[in-house]
This record gives C-alpha cells, sequence and structure tokens, in this order.
C-alpha cells in the first residue's frame, strides 16, 4: 500500500476526524506479540469525494509514484480466490513494471473504480478494464518519454518503469521522473458491456494491449502476497477491525428463519430484565430489528444470548426440507419456455433408447467459515461502513436509506472476511452494524453468531427437474427435454425487513434473481441435441426459504441432473460415458476439458456398473461436465469444466467416499495458473461436500440447521487427493474461474455411484441414509454372470 | 464480576481485568490484540479459535480464561519462539516449518480457518514428527476448510515433517562433526 498523494492524505484525516476512524492500539498488545495493534484504516484514500470514479479517466485506475511504483484502484476484491494478484499482473505486464512494483489498496467506495466481485468477474471482466485503462497509461507515459528523449515511441523500450532508447540505454526515464506523483489527465474509451456481453469499443485510436506473445507475467504462477500474510498471522480481516469508542453489537433474532414472506418476524415483547446485570449493555431496537450492544464483547454476547424476546409464532407454512418436491409439484407456477427447437415429442417417438427421471437438489448454504462481521460509525452527516460485501458499491443503497443519508454521504471499505461463495449474510451485517451505530451514537461491530448466518442465510435454491431424452440406436441424442422447478426468493435484506418493520416484497416468479435460477442449458451448446426443450416452472418463493446467490447459482443440481440423464444414456446404448460425450459433443473446448480430466484419470472404456462386486466396499468411476450458467452477464465469456472422480461406497453403512477429483478447467486466458489451480482444488473438494454432505434442514416452521452439527460439511479426514489441471487458452477472452467445476464434480459423483453398486441415485447430497435406502430399495444390486 | 487475571501468553506474563468465566478468545483478541485466535462458531466445532494450552491445541471460543490460568498458552503470534524452545533451538525462526511450507504450497485461499490448521498441525509435529497420511487424517479432522484447501494442508504438513526431518539429521551430523572435533 502506498499513498498516492499527500493532499489526498489529508482529506482522509479530515474525513475520518468526523467519523473518529483513526488507528487505535492497544498497550498490552505489543507485549504478547500482536505484530500490530488493530487498525482500520487503509493507507491510502485519493480524497473526500464519494465514487465510483469516471471509468474514462485513467487516473480512475492507476497511479504512478515518485519511487517509480504504480498503485492500481481496482474495485474487485479479495475473497480469498486471488483476483487482485491477477489484476496486479494484468497492470504489470502492459506497463512493462515488476509485479512488486506495482500496488493494490483495499477497495473504497471513495477511492475504487466500480468493481462488483461476483460470478467470477474478478479477473475476466475487472481484468479487461484495467487492460485497456492501463494500455492508455502507458501510452501517456511512452508519448512523455518520447518528447522527453526525442526519440519516436517505436524506437523506446521499457523494463521495470524504465523507458530507454532501443540500442542506447544509457538515454533513459523512469516513469516517475515522467510523472512521479502526477496525474495523467488522460480520457480514453473505457471497455463496457451491455447485457454482460462486451462492447466493441468505438474508437480507432484506442490503445492497443500488449501482444499475448509477448507476455512475461500474465499467464505465470507468481505467489499471492496475501497469501503469506494469512499464514503469519497478521493479515487482517473485518473481524480484527477496532476503532476508538467502539461498542461490540449482537443481533438477537428468531432461532432459524421461517417461510419468506410469511413468517416475518415480529416482536410481540421484550423483557428488558433478562439481562439486568450486564454491565454497559444496552438494547438496540428498531421495530422489529432487536439486538445489543455492549463495551465488551462477552457481555453483547451473553446478553444476546440472555435477553428474551418475545416472537409471534412463525406460521406452519415451510414443506420441510423433504417435502419440497412434492411442494413445487402442486404449486401453482409461471412458465417460461427457454429453449425450444426441433420437434421434440417427434423425437422422442423415434428413439432407440428413450429415457425419463426425475432429479432434485437441496437448498444449500453459503456456509461462511465466519459469520459475517461489520463495523459501522454512523454520524449525522455521513457513515463510515466497513464490511466484506463483494460490492461495495452496492452495499451504500442499503444503508444509506436505512439511515435517512445521500447515498454518496455513506463510505464502505472492504475489508476481508471468510469465504463467502455469494450473498451470505454480509449486507445484513453492515446493515446491522449502520442501524446500531446510528442508534447508540458511537462507532459498532456487528458480528452474527454461527446460529444467525446459518438461520438467515440467502440460502442457494433447491431444484426439482423432470427429465425426458432419447438416442439413436448409435447412441447419438436425438431430443433432450429438461422442466426444471424452482424459485427465486430474498428481495430485501433481513435487517432491513426487521428495521422498516415491512414485510419484504414478494418478487414475482422469475424476477429479482429469478434468471439466475432458472435453467439455460442452451446457452452453453455442450451437447449436439437436435431437438431440445427447457421449460422452467416458476414457482414464487413466498412460503419457502430466502434464497441468493450461492457459488455457480443453481449449476450443481443442474448438471448433476443434466450429466446423470447422460449417463444413463450412455449405459442404455451400451457405451462407455467418455465415448458416449465424444460422439455427441463437437466444440472443441468442452471436449478439450473433457480429455484432459480423462486422461489425467487414466480412464480406461468401461461400460458403467459392469463389474459389480457383492463386497461390502465396492468402488466406482464417473465423469461430468460443468459449467457456470450465466445469464446477466459475461454471455461472451464461457467456461469449460469438466471433472472425474473416484469414489468407495461401503454397502453396509451407507456412507461414500471419494477418493480422487480430476478437475479440469478451460477458463480463456489463465492470467495466473497457479491460482486458478488453486481454485480447481477447492471447487473439486466443495463439489465433494455438496454431493455428499451439504443440506440446509428445516421443519414446518423455521431452518434447524443452525451450526455445523446441523448442517454437515466435508470434514478434513474424508477429503479427496486431488489433480488440477489448467486448460490454458493464450488467445481467448480470460472467463470465470472460480465456479466452474462445481458443478461437474457433483454431476460425476452421481455417475461414479452408479458405476459402483448399479443403482443410480437422483437426488443428492448422498448421505448414508439415503444410500441405503436407495440400495435397499433397488433391492440386491444386480450381479454380473 | 471482572476479576484480575493472570495470563502467560507467548511467553510473558499479563493481567487483564475480566469475568473469570470470559472465554479465552475475546480476552486474546479483544484485551491483547491478537489476530491468530479468531471466532468462527462460538461453539468450539470448526477450529478457528485455537490455541496451545502447555502445547496441547484447545478451542479458545468456550474455554473459560480462569481456566487456563497458570498454563502457558501460545497462539499464532508465538508459535515460532514456541517451537525454537521445544526444539532447543539457539533462535526462534522466522516461521513454523510448517507455516514455510504452507506459503510454498499456496495452501490458503480465504484463510480464515488457518490459525487453527497451523495450530493443529502444529501441534500434531510435535507429538508425531514424521506423521503417516492417516495420522494426519485424524489430527485435523476437527478443523473445517470450507474453501476446500485440505489436499494443500496435507501437503504442508507432509513438506513441513520433511524439512523438520532433514533439519534433525543435519543437526545430527553437525554434532558428531563438533563430537569428533573434542
Amino acid at each position: 500500500m502506498s499513498e498516492p498523494n499527500e493532499r489526498s492524505v489529508l482529506e482522509r484525516r479530515e474525513f475520518l476526524k468526523t467519523t473518529g476512524a483513526v488507528v487505535v492500539g492497544l498497550s498490552v498488545a505489543d507485549k504478547v506479540g500482536a505484530q500490530a495493534p488493530p487498525s482500520v484504516v487503509p493507507s491510502v484514500q485519493r480524497g473526500l469525494a464519494s465514487g465510483p470514479p469516471d471509468p474514462a479517466q485513467v487516473d480512475s485506475y492507476i497511479a504512478i509514484h515518485p519511487d517509480n511504483t504504480a498503485t492500481i484502484f481496482s474495485g474487485y476484491v479479495e475473497l480469498g480466490q486471488g483476483a487482485p494478484t491477477a489484476l496486479r499482473q494484468v497492470a504489470a505486464e502492459e506497463l512493462d513494471l515488476d509485479l512488486d512494483q506495482v500496488k493494490d489498496v483495499k477497495a473504497d467506495t471513495f477511492v475504487s473504480t466500480n468493481g462488483f466481485t461476483a460470478a467470477s468477474r474478478g479477473a475476466g471482466i475487472g481484468g479487461t478494464e484495467l487492460r485497456a485503462a492501463v494500455a492508455e497509461a502507458r501510452r501517456v507515459l511512452l508519448e512523455l518519454a518520447s518528447e522527453r528523449l526525442k526519440t519516436p515511441v517505436r524506437d523506446l523500450i521499457v523494463t521495470k518503469g524504465v523507458v530507454s532508447v532501443r540500442g542506447d540505454p544509457q538515454r533513459s526515464v523512469t516513469y516517475a521522473d515522467l510523472l512521479g506523483g502526477k496525474p495523467f489527465n488522460r480520457t480514453y474509451e473505457p471497455v463496457s458491456y451491455q447485457g454482460g456481453i462486451e462492447l466493441p469499443r468505438k474508437g480507432l485510436d484506442n490503445a492497443v494491449p500488449k501482444r499475448r506473445e509477448d507476455y512475461r507475467i500474465v499467464g505465470t504462477r507468481v505467489p499471492r502476497p496475501d497469501i503469506a500474510e494469512k499464514i503469519k498471522g497478521t493479515y487482517e480481516y473485518v473481524q480484527h477491525v477496532r476503532l476508538p469508542g467502539m461498542l461490540h453489537g449482537r443481533v438477537v433474532w428468531p432461532r432459524g428463519q421461517g417461510a419468506h414472506g410469511i413468517s416475518n418476524p415480529t416482536v410481540v415483547g421484550i423483557d428488558e430484565a433478562s439481562i439486568k446485570g450486564i454491565p454497559g449493555v444496552q438494547i438496540v431496537r428498531r421495530r422489529n430489528f432487536v439486538g445489543v450492544v455492549a463495551p465488551r464483547e462477552w457481555d453483547a454476547v451473553r446478553a444476546a444470548r440472555q435477553l428474551k424476546v418475545t416472537w409471534e409464532p412463525f406460521a406452519e407454512s415451510l414443506p420441510g426440507h423433504e417435502g419440497v418436491s412434492a411442494s413445487f409439484r402442486s404449486a401453482k407456477t409461471n412458465d417460461a419456455i427457454d429453449t425450444n427447437s426441433g420437434d421434440v415429442p417427434v423425437a422422442l417417438s423415434r428413439g432407440a433408447h428413450v429415457l425419463s427421471a426425475t432429479y432434485r437438489g437441496p437448498y444449500q448454504s453459503h456456509g461462511t467459515m465466519a459469520p459475517n462481521c461489520a463495523v459501522a460509525d454512523v454520524s449525522k452527516d455521513g457513515a463510515l461502513v466497513m464490511c466484506s460485501d463483494q460490492g461495495i458499491y452496492q452495499t451504500r443503497n442499503g444503508v444509506a436509506r436505512l439511515l435517512g443519508l445521500p447515498v454518496e454521504k455513506i463510505r464502505v471499505q472492504y475489508c476481508a472476511g471468510s469465504n463467502t461463495y455469494g450473498g451470505s449474510c454480509y449486507r445484513d451485517a453492515a446493515q446491522a452494524a449502520a442501524i446500531m451505530s446510528q442508534e447508540v451514537g458511537k462507532p459498532v461491530r456487528l458480528q452474527f453468531s454461527r446460529e444467525d448466518e446459518f438461520g438467515w442465510d440467502n440460502y442457494g435454491p433447491a431444484h426439482l427437474a423432470d427429465l425426458r431424452a432419447a438416442v439413436d440406436a448409435n447412441g447419438k441424442l436425438l431430443a433432450f427435454e429438461y422442466k426444471a422447478w424452482g424459485h427465486t426468493g430474498g428481495g430485501m435484506d433481513t435487517a432491513m425487513q426487521l428495521a422498516l418493520g415491512t414485510p419484504p416484497p414478494v418478487t414475482p416468479p422469475g424476477g429479482g434473481f429469478g434468471p439466475l435460477f432458472q435453467v439455460h442449458l442452451s446457452q452453453t451448446d455442450m451437447y449436439d441435441v437436435p431437438n431440445r426443450l427447457i421449460v422452467n416452472h416458476r414457482v414464487v418463493g413466498s412460503g419457502y426459504l430466502r434464497t441468493g446467490p450461492l457459488r455457480a447459482p443453481m449449476d450443481p443440481s443442474v448438471f448433476f441432473a443434466q450429466e446423470g440423464m447422460m449417463d444413463e444414456l450412455a449405459h442404455a446404448a451400451k457405451l462407455d460415458p467418455y465415448e458416449f460425450r465424444k460422439r455427441n459433443i463437437s466444440h472443441v473446448r468442452w471436449l478439450g476439458v473433457l480429455k484432459a480430466a480423462a486422461d489425467a484419470a487414466k480412464w480406461t472404456p468401461r461400460l458403467a456398473a459392469s463389474t459389480l462386486s457383492s463386497a461390502q466396499v465396492v468402488s466406482g468411476r464417473g465423469m461430468g461436465l460443468g459449467t457456470h450458467h450465466l445469464p446477466f452477464n459475461q454471455g461472451d465469456r464461457v467456461t469449460y469444466a469438466a471433472a472425474a472422480v473416484d469414489i468407495q461406497v461401503d454397502k453396509g453403512n451407507g456412507l461414500v467416499v471419494v477418493t480422487h477429483v480430476y478437475g479440469a478447467m478451460d477458463c480463456g486466458l489463465a492470467i495466473n495458473p497457479g491460482i486458478v489451480e488453486s481454485q480447481i482444488v477447492g471447487m473439486c473438494v466443495h463439489g465433494v461436500s455438496l454431493a455428499l454432505k451439504e443440506e440446509v434442514q428445516f421443519n414446518r416452521t423455521n431452518v434447524t440447521s443452525l451450526d455445523w452439527n446441523t448442517y454437515r460439511t466435508l470434514r478434513f479426514g474424508d477429503h479427496p487427493a486431488v489433480t488440477p489441471i489448467v486448460v490454458q487458452q493464450l488467445h481467448e477472452k480470460s472467463s470465470g474461474a472460480g465456479e466452474e467445476v462445481l458443478p461437474a464434480v457433483v454431476a460425476a459423483i452421481g455417475n461414479a455411484f452408479f458405476d459402483a453398486t448399479g443403482v443410480r441415485i437422483r437426488e443428492y447430497p448422498l448421505t448414508p441414509q439415503r444410500v441405503l435406502a436407495a440400495l435397499k430399495s433397488a433391492g440386491t444390486p444386480p450381479r454380473r454372470a | 464480576m471482572a476479576d484480575e487475571l493472570q495470563l502467560k501468553v507467548n511467553g510473558r506474563t499479563l493481567t487483564v481485568t475480566a469475568p473469570p468465566e470470559t472465554p479465552l478468545l475475546y480476552v486474546l483478541t479483544d484485551d491483547l490484540a491478537l489476530k491468530g485466535p479468531r471466532f468462527g462458531c462460538g461453539l468450539g466445532q470448526c477450529g478457528c479459535c485455537s490455541v496451545l494450552a502447555d502445547g496441547v491445541e484447545i478451542r479458545s471460543c468456550i474455554t473459560p480464561t480462569s481456566k487456563v490460568m497458570g498454563k502457558s498458552l501460545t497462539t499464532l503470534e508465538g508459535l515460532p519462539a514456541y517451537y525454537a524452545t521445544r526444539m532447543k533451538l539457539k533462535s526462534p525462526p522466522q516461521l513454523h516449518p510448517l507455516q514455510d511450507a504452507m506459503i510454498v504450497e499456496q495452501a490458503a485461499q480465504c484463510g480464515y480457518c488457518y490459525n487453527g490448521q497451523i495450530i493443529k498441525g502444529a501441534e500434531l509435529l510435535f507429538r508425531t514428527p514424521e506423521p503417516t497420511e492417516a495420522q494426519i487424517r485424524t489430527a485435523m479432522n476437527g478443523h473445517i476448510c470450507r474453501c476446500g484447501t485440505y489436499p494443500r494442508i496435507m501437503s504442508a504438513i507432509q513438506r513441513a515433517a520433511r524439512a523438520m526431518a532433514a533439519a534433525k539429521r543435519a543437526e545430527a551430523s553437525n554434532d558428531v562433526e563438533e563430537a569428533a572435533h573434542v
């Protein structure tokens, strides 16, 4: 981190004086080896003006400093995925700086460009935006150098930010000499998007980025600097932030959400005497929002536990986690046809093998490693909010509404939390901290409990799918029909709903995140299918759980179903699952990742379930394809993923163990293949967890998965070996790399289970109970003579 | 009621004023401003808050501070020095070998659980310097990682074990050489 200019630092101090945010030290800290007292303030601010800065200004993206280093002001944040390192690589590459000459800053709405770190956009979209700005920056620097050195630009070369004359290295000038501490003052044509598709830039005179053949930093495995800090224990998470005079806050919400839009938490009464005797504790209430604050954290924790709040009882309006499918089927739906090509009924009637099956996927939780936390300091003139929202500019809107302040008076600074995998309760945390700070007139650090986070998560939605498909006698696909049931639902953050005292708006079918929760299999055209029908039966979200985007939204369920059906068709046609896919896929990049996974796994042709064993523990292998469907954005940036897995099934106790996952991904240009491999490893393990363990449990009234015993996740002892494979594509656009292998892994596990047992399970997670029930209902698995 | 509690943390003796039943985690993070141990569940289920008490990994989020008075507490911050003491090194290394190995492996993603992964892994390596894969799986099973980095933590523990064994062999051969010179 460095200071871009002195003036902005002064301005920052002025601002912070009004909000009370200054670095604070605790005297005992140094004595016990704390590396530094908890600090709260990123060392760079560019001034008082609320952003986002104009994307058509080079200065919005980058500054050159007198020490010949540069800082980029990207709004794409570190979620643990490493995107900021990839962005520094992009900037260093274009400017011919060494990587350690390029710094970044924590995202801040008074500093950063407007990036929304979701849908795996960081390196792809964020990198493309930055590359265009930095290419222009390089042009400015070379124009200045050309004047200074009296040499045409074409005869200049740059090494580590030193511009010299080709063949005469003594004649040189540094970036710092040219522009250190000074603005670029250059407008250019930024990259823009419509419907998520990158638009062609119109200007004929745009700076041309470096030729990819000449890359020396992009495409290499530089280590992430944040990892060393995290291992040493010096990294600052939002949970570490402390402000002077700050109070510790906890919310007091019902244990586990009820039916969304029906069971709206409503306070009947609060027994203030129930927390008498806890020193310094204050109850904070705004309509149905209840919380406590106290100077000491433990006092806030026990006050939140002890405070007796009477709520209106939740209605018995939920279907229970085992009743979701039946509920979907009986629901009145609003239907939307996504694709209708060819003539599916006719094609189905002509198939040599025609199959139909119903597949199901559960509600699953973001399951953040740490419950969300945020710190807010609200005065009548403005607010400072530190939180781990994926979109700092998006945070402002809800906070501004709750505080009754203009959006530009809300300053949001990103401070990393733990893994989020999408919209966990980070925005609720930011809003809750802001409400509490405004109520008590002091800075408040709000930390959700484990139960708050699990109980009020915006879960990934459950899924129900009826599939019909047909192949000809040669195993060529004739028809594929996918009818999906699902709902959206959210529409308002919980903290806001409680504080406004109004029920959340009922999201119409297909509204809100609706498009994300619908099936768009046609978009990626994985398989060559002449006749295809995709229908979304859209259920109204009221009466179910709150939902939101969860890593590769819906894709694990959709690919579990699609790839399960493909495997069923392969088996019916007596084909090896790999051979079947090769016969039905012509897209070279899909075939590429499939081959990469199969080769890594040393896949040998096999008819699934052809070597069944009567042993108690049996093994099997399966494969699957996957991607992340992007109806909103990045439609021109498809990522291709495939997985092969080896599993063992204990038919005695129903336990499934995945022993090895081979995950292959083609995300176009992998800016840092090492980081992409790390993402693949994570997705392979997460995929095993989704397929075997994770399911939000709830009864008729409320969610009952409130801790790590009632929401199961894969543990260390059961983790698979993972072989990650990055298929590098130097000349393709960089696309997402944080979601796409996940659905392939879930699908491959379902297929491997069939291979091991001869029994098809069409609902995940494959818990021991579900496995035992499936084996039992199938009778003795067929044995091959 | 708040009491004066005497604690031994990372080799130093300190006094904090807190109710004795306060979970140790809040004393470490709020009173002592340590960043290693951190809140993950408050239920002892996930391992984010782990510290060593007399060399044994405990969950600070459910351990009353009064229970660890008199014990020698080591947090992530104090691990390299504690390692030096346990291994009778002349000076503490910058990092515990497991920390070095985790950086080489680029193991972490969000890194939030790594306090506990390192503390538990270090405890294992003190007790079982060359653990088998099965021993690692058993020892580490109580530490959740939601980013799914278990395979790289496994590799890092194995790498650290090899490094520690190599260091020990080097030291032993130095001792032999020194002995020969006597």
